[in-house]
């Protein structure tokens, strides 16, 4: 007859829950609010970034339809010029503050920890600017004939 | 004697969301890393028609689609594992059918690649000249 092990309660770390009060979270300070910030920011993200790759990538011909034209005449309503600077921020941000958590858990030397999320700091920073002063500043007029 | 199955059992198996957090780690970087070259690429437009439509035409070699195709699932994967995440962690008591909506998200992600790997698929091929 087999002997049936006794079943042992998993830790919330493992994947385990604990009665109603559910998966390990960050007890409070900023972990808490970057847990935050990923939910939220990941919710807006499922229709921002979901519906820009569904829209550019997979629809109507996909990348394919995509040239000058195109965006000159896309970036022609105020709706999808905010539509992609939103996307632009929020995905730069959750993206960087994942990848944050992942050095938290790979890197362990403090110097080299810093160094790593500032380089990830810095490029986010730089592409925020470039991508920010691109979708409020181009204006298609100047190549006249390409919409 | 034999070994207790629950001793080897949790050594090798971990938890059952292991497979489901490291691809939500792997998607996330593939996307972030992607998302670094793509603000640059899209960038170009404000250089006008001539640099644009150079930089956008690596975007119809057909390998470089076959990479956009990993990138919409990597996109979609981590969406809807993250829609999992949340629902466990906003609504505990879900927590405690752990498996089966870990393979329903698993299913609507299947789902919802078929009729992307066709539509895709197919500019694949033209841009391959198969078809």
């Amino acid at each position: 007859m087999a002997v049936q092990a006794p079943e042992r309660p998993v830790p919330p770390s493992q994947g385990g829950f604990q009665g109603l009060r559910g998966r390990e979270r960050p007890m409070g300070g900023f972990e808490l609010w970057s847990w935050l910030f990923m939910r939220i920011s990941g919710l807006v993200l499922l229709v921002l970034a979901v519906g820009h790759v569904l829209i550019m990538h997979v629809l109507d011909g996909g990348v394919e339809r995509v040239n000058f034209g195109f965006v000159a005449t896309r970036w022609q309503s105020p709706f999808w010029r905010t539509w992609d600077w939103a996307l632009l921020v929020l995905a730069l941000i959750h993206g960087i503050n994942g990848l944050r958590v992942i050095v938290q858990d790979y890197v362990k030397w403090p110097g080299v920890r810093f160094a790593v999320d500032m380089a990830f700091f810095v490029i986010g920073f730089g592409l925020f600017v470039l991508g920010t002063v691109v979708v409020f500043t181009f204006d298609a007029s100047q190549w006249p004939g390409t919409t | 004697m034999a070994k207790r199955k629950s001793d080897v059992g949790t050594l090798y198996k971990g938890s059952p969301g292991q497979w489901s957090w490291l691809l939500h780690r792997i998607t996330g970087v593939a996307v972030i890393l992607f998302l670094f070259a793509h603000v640059v690429d899209t960038a170009v437009v404000g250089w006008g028609p001539e640099a644009y439509n150079r930089v956008i035409s690596v975007y119809h070699n057909w390998f470089v689609q076959l990479l956009e195709l990993g990138l919409v699932a990597a996109v979609l994967y981590h969406a809807i594992n993250g829609v999992k995440i949340m629902l466990f962690d906003f609504w505990p008591a879900s927590a405690r059918r752990m498996k089966p909506i870990a393979l329903a998200s698993s299913l609507i992600f299947v789902a919802a690649m078929i009729p992307i790997t066709i539509l895709m698929g197919k500019s694949i091929l033209e841009s391959a000249g198969v078809i």
